[in-house]
Parts: structure tokens; C-alpha cells; sequence
């Protein structure tokens, strides 16, 4: 009991305790699942379902800076997603002949496509983020829908004469050698697999790393100030609207560089994979994780994505099961004797903690 | 008491010349006047719903006034917003407690110093050496003011489960954090006991005079307004009744009936 509350006094307050939780976790992952693929006793389906996993987990990593501490409902965190993943297979398109190593092309990809999804938030939260209310909700699910639209209807080649670009498929014709980026309705393809895991999980620490970094500072306090009231934090000088960009073009950011893993794990994608539908999966990982709880967005994420996978034998009652899971988990962690108890056991080892420091 | 015929011939740190604010159709604020100077405590009362409080927001510009000028700090106010002013020296409390309620205490001083102890979003994510003396210099001033308020017990509380009182005097705290040089206090006293409200009135003469600011308080609690008010500016119908010191306001006929009536 002495060395556990020793340990814990070394990480300091509550607060900087589940950061380190969070940090642990996914590396204790990493480190297990790549012992697992050594050995290899880890099935082809959970071994594809790595990368997406951490994609994703880095979307509702930022989807919960967005929605869990800046307050504001946020409907098209896929949309982002899209814009970093088409980015990013453009740009490693691009970059094939001149970057050949994968790992440098996959970096200067994911990259690009956080630095577009971050602009293109930025320019979505310009009219928005002076309102208040759902005006965030309505406008990013317009963006996801026009976005995947647009995405549809884009046509981009390359070959030596550089980058070819069109609306309408038979606008330009390719030198031989030459290659098409993407394909309007059916997306890119082609695309060379160059995402691994180990890149998707530094992706994951380095998205914890800049929402726990954001969170306990000024700006963060600022973020919080603002959602918490409105009034009271600019009658203490903070500007609102600057405050929330601040946090609306991190998680599109964080959400494009996601993308952009996640574009350059498959030889195809479509731009229908990132609907309506992923962005409120996304959105229902960050809910049943809880509000501004990152550890618990983690956890949330990869089991709802693994829980599907797994109920697969049961076929048609997949979805069923699903659901009903859904609902049993929303209810356990919102009963209240459950509540009372788990504050009870953790307040008794708080209390050790204090009589024994 | 002090001597206000030298004050007189300082420039205020807050001019209010013909003041006046209409919504619609009803003139809330009218023709008012009002200076505060340097290290001054002062009173705004008057019966319910004359305007007090549509006062404070005018000076925070969270309404635009219709008629009249702000000039404080020697400046004309004109065109700032609540930011602004802020940043310029005004800082205040709300009659209704507006505390960020999913902060610690801590933290909530803490967001007082956006200004005051500025790094950018850049510096906070790659952890740079200008965080961490920043911060550290924010976390000393903000235990410190929660020291002045007697709130330091509370430091790791979330702001929310503060008693009644606590959460008045940590409003108190967050305003201070912003460096002003002029307080607006709305209604400070509300909610308090006797006791409290005494231990109040000490805060507020220490306030004053360990950071040298100027206060203006609205108050119900006459005991208060008496014991520690300067000046005194009584008004009624958003108009300005009477001006002067506590003694000149008790006995004012006019003052009289307008809390009284007839």
C-alpha cells in the first residue's frame, strides 16, 4: 500500500495520474500486441484491424477536445478524416518516385493531410464559432456531406507533366507511366500500403501528448473557461471565438492526420467510407468514453470497434447484440449505486493516500 | 476619512458623463455622472430595479451605450468590447455567480491570468521553458489571491461545491488575477451572514489597499455600503438621486423617500 501511494505522489495530482493512466495504456498495448504478432498467434483479421484502430482512436481523441472540453457538438469529424486521407494518398502519390523509403513519405503524408483538415476547419470555423449554440452540429454535418460530394466528383492524375486535376472524369488524358490519384466515386486507388501500426501508435501518443499538453495550460484553461460561461470568461478577457478555433482546428487536425494513416493502409478507399455514419461512430466512441475523459475514449473506441468483429459469427443478430451492449454499458456507468460505490472505493484510497503522504 | 478636495484636482480613473441607455422604449440608464478616483471605495445603491446593475454592464460594454461617454484611465471607452475593457484595467463580479463550475478553485483563479501572463498555444504544446515559468508564476500569484480571499483550503475543490460565500469571495479572486485597476463588485455581500459580511468588508478595505485599485460596489446591505463606502451615488429610475459621502446619503430627504416612499 506504502509503495503504490509513493508511486502515485511521484505523478502528483488526480489529474496528471490518469494522464500517465492513459500513456501506460497504450504503450502496455503496443507492447503486448507486438509480442502477440512475433509470436504470431494473432488472427489476419485483428492484425488488419490494427491500424484502423488507432486512426480512429486518434479521431476521438480530438473529437473529445472538440465536443468534451471546448463544449461544442462537432457532426463531421469524418469529413476531416476524409480531407487528410485523400491528402495524404495524394501526397505520397506524388511523392513515390522522388521519396522511395515508406516510412519519410508515410510522415510528410500524414502531415499534409493534418495541415488541409486543420485549414479547412479553420476556414469552416471563421462564420461559426462567433455563435453560440448547435450552429457548430449543423455546419460540420453539412461539411461531412459536401465534402464526401465533392470527393465523389474529383478526378486527380499524375504523370511527368505534373498534377492533372478535373470535375469531369474525361478532362485530361495521361502520359504513359502516368497514374490516377483519384477516381471520383471509386476513390483512390492503387494506393501504396505504406501505414504500420508502430507509426499509428506514435500517431496515438503524440495526439494524447498535444490534448493533455492544450488541456493543462492557459489555452486550455481558457477552453474550459469559455464552455463552462460564456460571460464570466470574457469579463476575464478571453476572447471566445479565437478560443474555440483554437480547439475546432486542433481536432480537425488531429482527425486529418488520422485520416491520412488511415488512407494509406488500404490499396483502395472510397470517399462513401467516411459518411454521415463515421462520424457519429466516432462520436458515440467519445460519448461512452466520457467528456473530456481521453483514457476512457481510448478504451470505448477500441471496443466498440473490436466488438462488432468479434459477434461476426452470429451473423444477422450482429447489430443486435451490438446495440444491446451499447445500451447495457450507457446503463452500468450511469447507475447511480454503482456510481456511489466507485467513488467510495476510490475516495477510501485517496484517503490512505493523504494519512500516509 | 479621506480628503476629496485634493482628489479633485487628480484626474478619475473612471469618468462617466451623461450616461443614458435605452431598450425600446424604456430608458433604463439616463443623464448619469459619476467619477471614481484612485484608491476610492464607492457606493451604487438605490431600490430595485434602478438601473444598478444595467450600470456595470454599460461599463463592461456588454450593452453599448445610447447616450454619453466612459472615459476611463483617461481614455474614451468608446468601440472596446467586453475583452477590451477588460484588458484595459475593468474587472468584475456577477450578481448572479458565474464561476466556471468544472474547474478547480485553483484553476479558476488560474484563467484570470489569461492576460496577465500570456504564452502561446505552441509554447503549451511542445512544453517549452516559457510554460513552465509562466505557469509557475501563475500558480504563486493565484495561491497567493486565494490566500487574500481565504479560499486556499479550498484550492482543489471544483468550483461548484463552494458554499455560498466561498463562491462569491473566489469571483472576488478571479477578478483580482486580472490585474485591474478598477473593481466592479455586484452585489458582493448577497447571501451572506452578519459574520461573513463583516469578514467581508475587511477583504474589500484590504483589496484596496494592498493592490492600490479603486472599487465600486452595488449593495443591498446598508450596514456595508456605510461602513466602507467613501462616496455614496444613489439611483432611482436609472436616474442619479444623490451623490456624497455616507454621512450626506442617510440624510438626504430625497434618499429617504425613495427607499421609503412617502
Amino acid at each position: 500500500m506504502k509503495e503504490k501511494t509513493a508511486l502515485f505522489s511521484l505523478f502528483g495530482d488526480k489529474k496528471k495520474r490518469g494522464r500517465f493512466v492513459s500513456f501506460a495504456i497504450v504503450i502496455a498495448a503496443y507492447i503486448i500486441i507486438e509480442i502477440l504478432l512475433k509470436s504470431g498467434s494473432l488472427s489476419s483479421l485483428f492484425k488488419s484491424l490494427l491500424v484502423p484502430i488507432t486512426c480512429y482512436v486518434v479521431a476521438s481523441i480530438g473529437l473529445n477536445l472538440n465536443v468534451g472540453i471546448s463544449g461544442e457538438l462537432n457532426l463531421g469529424q469524418a469529413g476531416f478524416m476524409s480531407v487528410g486521407a485523400f491528402c495524404a494518398i495524394c501526397v505520397s502519390g506524388i511523392l513515390a518516385g522522388t521519396v522511395t523509403a515508406g516510412i519519410p513519405r508515410l510522415i510528410i503524408a500524414i502531415i499534409c493531410g493534418a495541415v488541409l483538415a486543420g485549414i479547412f476547419g479553420f476556414v469552416i470555423g471563421i462564420p461559426v464559432l462567433k455563435l453560440q449554440g448547435d450552429y457548430l452540429a449543423i455546419v460540420t454535418l453539412a461539411f461531412g456531406q459536401i465534402i464526401k460530394s465533392i470527393f465523389m466528383n474529383t478526378y486527380i492524375g499524375f504523370d511527368s507533366d505534373g498534377l492533372h486535376f478535373s470535375f469531369v472524369d474525361s478532362k485530361f488524358k495521361l502520359q504513359p507511366g502516368g497514374k490516377m490519384l483519384l477516381n471520383g466515386p471509386m476513390g483512390a486507388t492503387g494506393t501504396q500500403k505504406i501505414a504500420n501500426f508502430t507509426v499509428g501508435i506514435i500517431l496515438v501518443l503524440i495526439a494524447l501528448l498535444i490534448v493533455y499538453n492544450l488541456m493543462f495550460s492557459r489555452s486550455g484553461r481558457a477552453i474550459m473557461a469559455a464552455r463552462d460561461n460564456r460571460i464570466a470568461a470574457e469579463s476575464v478577457g478571453i476572447p471566445i471565438s479565437r478560443t474555440k478555433m483554437l480547439a475546432f482546428v486542433v481536432s480537425a487536425s488531429l482527425a486529418g492526420a488520422a485520416g491520412g494513416l488511415y488512407g494509406l493502409n488500404y490499396a483502395t478507399l472510397v470517399p462513401n467510407k467516411f459518411d454521415f455514419n463515421t462520424s457519429i461512430l466516432i462520436l458515440v466512441y467519445v460519448v461512452l468514453g466520457g467528456l473530456g475523459n481521453m483514457t476512457g475514449t481510448i478504451i470505448s473506441t477500441v471496443v466498440l470497434i473490436l466488438l462488432p468483429e468479434l459477434l461476426r459469427s452470429l451473423q444477422d443478430y450482429r447489430m443486435l447484440i451490438y446495440a444491446v451492449v451499447l445500451i447495457l454499458i450507457m446503463l452500468v456507468t450511469n447507475n447511480d449505486w454503482l456510481k456511489t460505490k466507485w467513488k467510495s472505493l476510490t475516495s477510501r484510497k485517496a484517503k490512505g493516500g493523504a494519512s500516509n503522504g | 476619512m479621506a480628503d476629496h478636495t485634493d482628489n479633485n484636482v487628480k484626474t478619475p480613473v473612471l469618468d462617466v458623463q451623461e450616461l443614458g441607455i435605452d431598450f425600446g422604449g424604456l430608458t433604463a440608464v439616463n443623464d448619469l455622472n459619476m467619477q471614481v478616483y484612485d484608491g476610492e471605495i464607492v457606493g451604487l445603491i438605490g431600490p430595485n430595479g434602478a438601473g444598478k446593475t444595467t450600470v456595470f454592464n454599460l461599463l463592461t460594454k456588454v450593452y453599448k451605450p445610447s447616450r454619453g461617454r466612459i472615459i476611463f484611465d483617461g481614455k474614451d471607452t468608446a468601440g472596446k468590447s467586453v475583452v477590451d475593457i477588460n484588458k484595459a484595467g475593468i474587472a468584475r463580479t456577477f450578481q448572479n455567480i458565474r464561476l466556471f463550475g468544472n474547474l478547480s478553485v485553483l484553476d479558476n483563479v488560474k484563467t484570470g491570468f489569461h492576460n496577465v501572463t500570456p504564452y502561446s498555444p505552441i509554447t503549451a504544446i511542445l512544453r517549452l521553458p516559457k510554460y513552465f515559468t509562466s505557469e509557475r508564476e501563475i500558480d504563486e500569484k493565484a495561491r497567493d489571491l486565494l490566500k487574500i480571499m481565504e479560499l486556499d483550503k479550498f484550492a482543489d475543490y471544483t468550483a461548484s461545491n463552494l458554499p455560498y460565500g466561498a463562491q462569491r469571495r473566489l469571483e472576488i479572486a478571479r477578478a483580482l488575477a486580472t490585474n485591474p485597476k478598477l473593481l466592479l463588485l455586484d452585489e458582493p455581500a448577497a447571501g451572506m451572514n452578519p459574520q461573513e459580511t463583516s469578514e467581508l468588508m475587511d477583504m474589500i478595505r484590504f483589496v484596496r489597499d494592498h493592490f492600490k485599485i479603486a472599487i465600486l460596489l452595488i449593495e443591498h446591505d446598508m450596514k456595508l455600503v456605510m461602513g466602507i463606502c467613501e462616496r455614496i451615488t444613489v439611483l432611482n429610475y436609472g436616474m442619479m438621486l444623490a451623490q456624497g459621502t455616507p454621512e450626506e446619503i442617510q440624510s438626504n430627504p430625497e434618499v429617504i423617500k425613495a427607499y421609503l416612499g412617502d
